[in-house]
């Protein structure tokens, strides 16, 4: 059996990344000859009718009070003891960092190995092999996955979720896990809504700055910019060193990872570990200084010069443009 | 803190003629941001509390570079867990780690990186949590500790949530935590002279190997350069209406 780690997105059906998750779980599954089924906590919502589209013929939901805010452990410690009742050839999830953190206590548990951030599954007689996001995704590390159970997660872009006609009838597994209640345990105290707005990892269009903008003043023509064209404004980790941005603007292996229809890219030098962070736009104008700057060679679109003086040009064209329709 | 060297790569990355590891002959090191800020954290930490801060990596002797970096930053204490790589199978970190922390005399709090800048396999941290039958409470980006316990604050998708836990714990760091200091001559100076301790480990191997590394393939754009300073404005807001995000 390939188990498959499964969530609720806000409205109660499948996430779209456990949609993306089964795909894989399906395609593994044909190919070992055994039965996908899926894990969650907690309510069913619309899970049962979802996974009927998607062909899976069973889930196990756990249902323990010390599940809800629990955290990774608590979860893990689940997962484990499914685990071992279960015994999975695999077991898949999302690569989000509450599903991760819980699937890596879970293999702890079970003495089993962990490839997080894989982009390929491909199960061999023992050893499995995968093909994991290293540095961010700017490297694809190849390796041997050797162990009882295979603990994967998945990077998304995998095969495409796709509606089956084996719509079987979902059989729904109650199972209340064991938990070791002696164990000294995290407690979810608190829990606050951030007020809704466009966010980075949403937005259409990311305006970002780099070491050019040169000081916190100088974001003031890039907000300009962000708000005239419906976008946000980015930075890179000079920029969030320095002060000038917060840290939620940050763009890159350790900031967000970010897909717009449009990146502009404004005095940012393109280093590997901000390129990740931006690397699957639609696509780039950089401006910059420098024509050799990596960003520049990788833009779709690039401006030559200082930001200083191209943005506001830009931001005076906008303006003039609208005033003349 | 548990801290890792990792090569501090440019905007090309080079790999090594079999492939197994990042081509660091022209590169210089550091640690990752995350385990920056978690430093930085256990450091003020340790100065509110009147309590210490040790950093610990898992590594060969050079990696102790990156611990003396931590002492510059105003780490008390380091300490060396002896293997023949920093950059080892997770599973066997995790032990290498685990072994070490059950030898050393006892910490309130344990930081980790959510995830290693080069490797990212973000589960160490979990691992030794697991191990040591402690607390945890993974990518957090604030920590308030009071006695006996520690407020932990974590960003999930549209809020905000808090959580608590008894000590001894471990917590997961990301970067945005805190702004980490830039180390003084002086705190150079002494973290140059200060001893570190070395540990043996002899980890059993787990069961993720690496193969090879390679290159994503990656489609070339061919950069069309819309012009030079202030005269490009009006290419650039053609390209902008075409996209249609300005009319
Ligand atoms: C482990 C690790 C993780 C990291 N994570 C991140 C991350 O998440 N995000 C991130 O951004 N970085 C990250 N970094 C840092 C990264 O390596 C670079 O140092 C950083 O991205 C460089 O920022 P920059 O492009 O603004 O500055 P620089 O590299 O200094 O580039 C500045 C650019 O601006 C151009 N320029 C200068 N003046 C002007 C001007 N007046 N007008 C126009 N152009 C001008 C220059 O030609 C140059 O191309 C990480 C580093 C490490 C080691
Ligand atoms: N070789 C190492 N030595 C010390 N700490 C490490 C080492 N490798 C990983 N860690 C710690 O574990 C965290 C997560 O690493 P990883 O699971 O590889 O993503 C890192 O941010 C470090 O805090």
């Amino acid at each position: 059996m390939v188990l498959a780690v499964v969530e609720r997105d806000g409205r109660g059906s499948l996430s779209a990344a456990s949609g993306e998750v089964l795909g894989t779980a399906r395609e593994l599954a044909e190919r070992l000859g055994v039965a996908v089924a899926a894990v969650a906590v907690g309510e069913a919502g619309d899970l049962p009718d979802d996974l009927a589209k998607q062909g899976v013929g069973r889930l196990h939901l756990l249902a323990h009070e010390l599940l809800d805010g629990g955290g990774p452990a608590r979860l893990g410690e689940a997962l484990a003891g499914l685990v071992a009742t279960l015994a999975p050839a695999a077991v898949l999830g999302a690569d989000e960092p509450g599903v991760t953190d819980a699937m890596a206590w879970a293999a702890t548990m079970v003495g089993a190995p962990l490839a997080t951030a894989c982009t390929e599954v491909r199960p061999g007689d023992d050893a499995w092999e995968v093909t994991r996001e290293r540095s961010g995704g700017i490297l694809l590390e190849d390796a041997v996955l050797a162990g009882p159970v295979r603990f994967c997660t998945l990077r998304p872009g995998g095969p495409a979720p796709s509606e089956t006609a084996a719509a079987a009838e979902v059989t729904v597994d109650v199972v209340v896990p064991e938990l070791d209640t002696t164990l000294p345990h995290a407690t979810l105290v608190e829990r606050r809504e951030r007020s809704a707005g466009m966010s980075l990892a949403t937005a259409p269009v990311v305006v970002a700055g780099g070491r050019g903008v040169g000081s916190a003043g100088g974001y003031a023509v890039l907000e300009e910019l962000a708000g005239l064209v419906g976008g946000v404004v980015g930075c890179s980790r000079v920029a969030t060193n320095n002060g000038w941005r917060p840290h939620s603007d940050q763009v890159g292996l350790t900031g967000t990872r970010i897909s717009p229809d449009l990146y502009v890219a404004c005095g940012i030098s393109g280093a590997t570990q901000h390129w990740v962070g931006c690397m699957n736009a639609r696509s780039i104008l950089a401006v910059n200084t420098d024509p050799e700057a990596p960003m520049v060679t990788r833009a779709t679109w690039a401006v030559i010069g200082d930001v200083h003086t191209v943005l506001p040009a830009v931001v005076a064209e906008i303006r003039e443009r609208s005033r003349r329709r | 803190m548990c801290v890792k060297r990792v090569p501090a790569v440019g905007a090309e990355i080079l790999l090594t003629a079999d492939g197994l590891a990042v081509d660091t002959r022209h590169l210089g090191f550091t640690i990752g941001p995350h385990e920056e800020c978690a430093v930085e954290e256990a450091v003020r930490i340790a100065e509110r509390t009147g309590g210490s801060a040790g950093v610990l990596t898992v590594g060969a002797p050079e990696t102790e570079e990156q611990l003396r970096y931590a002492m510059s930053m105003g780490a008390d204490h380091a300490v060396r867990v002896d293997a023949a790589a920093a950059d080892g199978d997770p599973e066997a970190t995790a032990a290498a780690i685990t072994g070490a922390l059950r030898d050393l005399p006892p910490y309130d709090l344990v930081l980790f990186g959510a995830a290693s800048a080069d490797a990212g396999h973000a589960q160490v941290g979990l691992r030794v949590a697991c191990a040591l039958r402690r607390p945890v409470v993974g990518g957090v980006k604030g920590i308030d500790p009071g006695p006996g316990h520690v407020s932990l604050r974590r960003e999930v998708g549209g809020g905000v949530e808090v959580h608590e836990a008894p000590l001894p714990a471990v917590v997961t760091v990301l970067e945005g935590l805190n702004l980490p200091r830039y180390p003084t001559i002086k705190g150079r100076l002494r973290a140059k002279k200060a001893p570190i301790r070395v540990l043996p480990a002899a980890p059993p191997a787990g069961g993720l190997r690496t193969r090879r590394l390679r290159h994503r393939p990656e489609a070339r754009a061919e950069t069309i350069v819309l012009g030079r300073g202030a005269e490009a404005a009006p290419a650039v807001v053609d390209v902008l209406a075409d996209l249609g995000v300005v009319r």
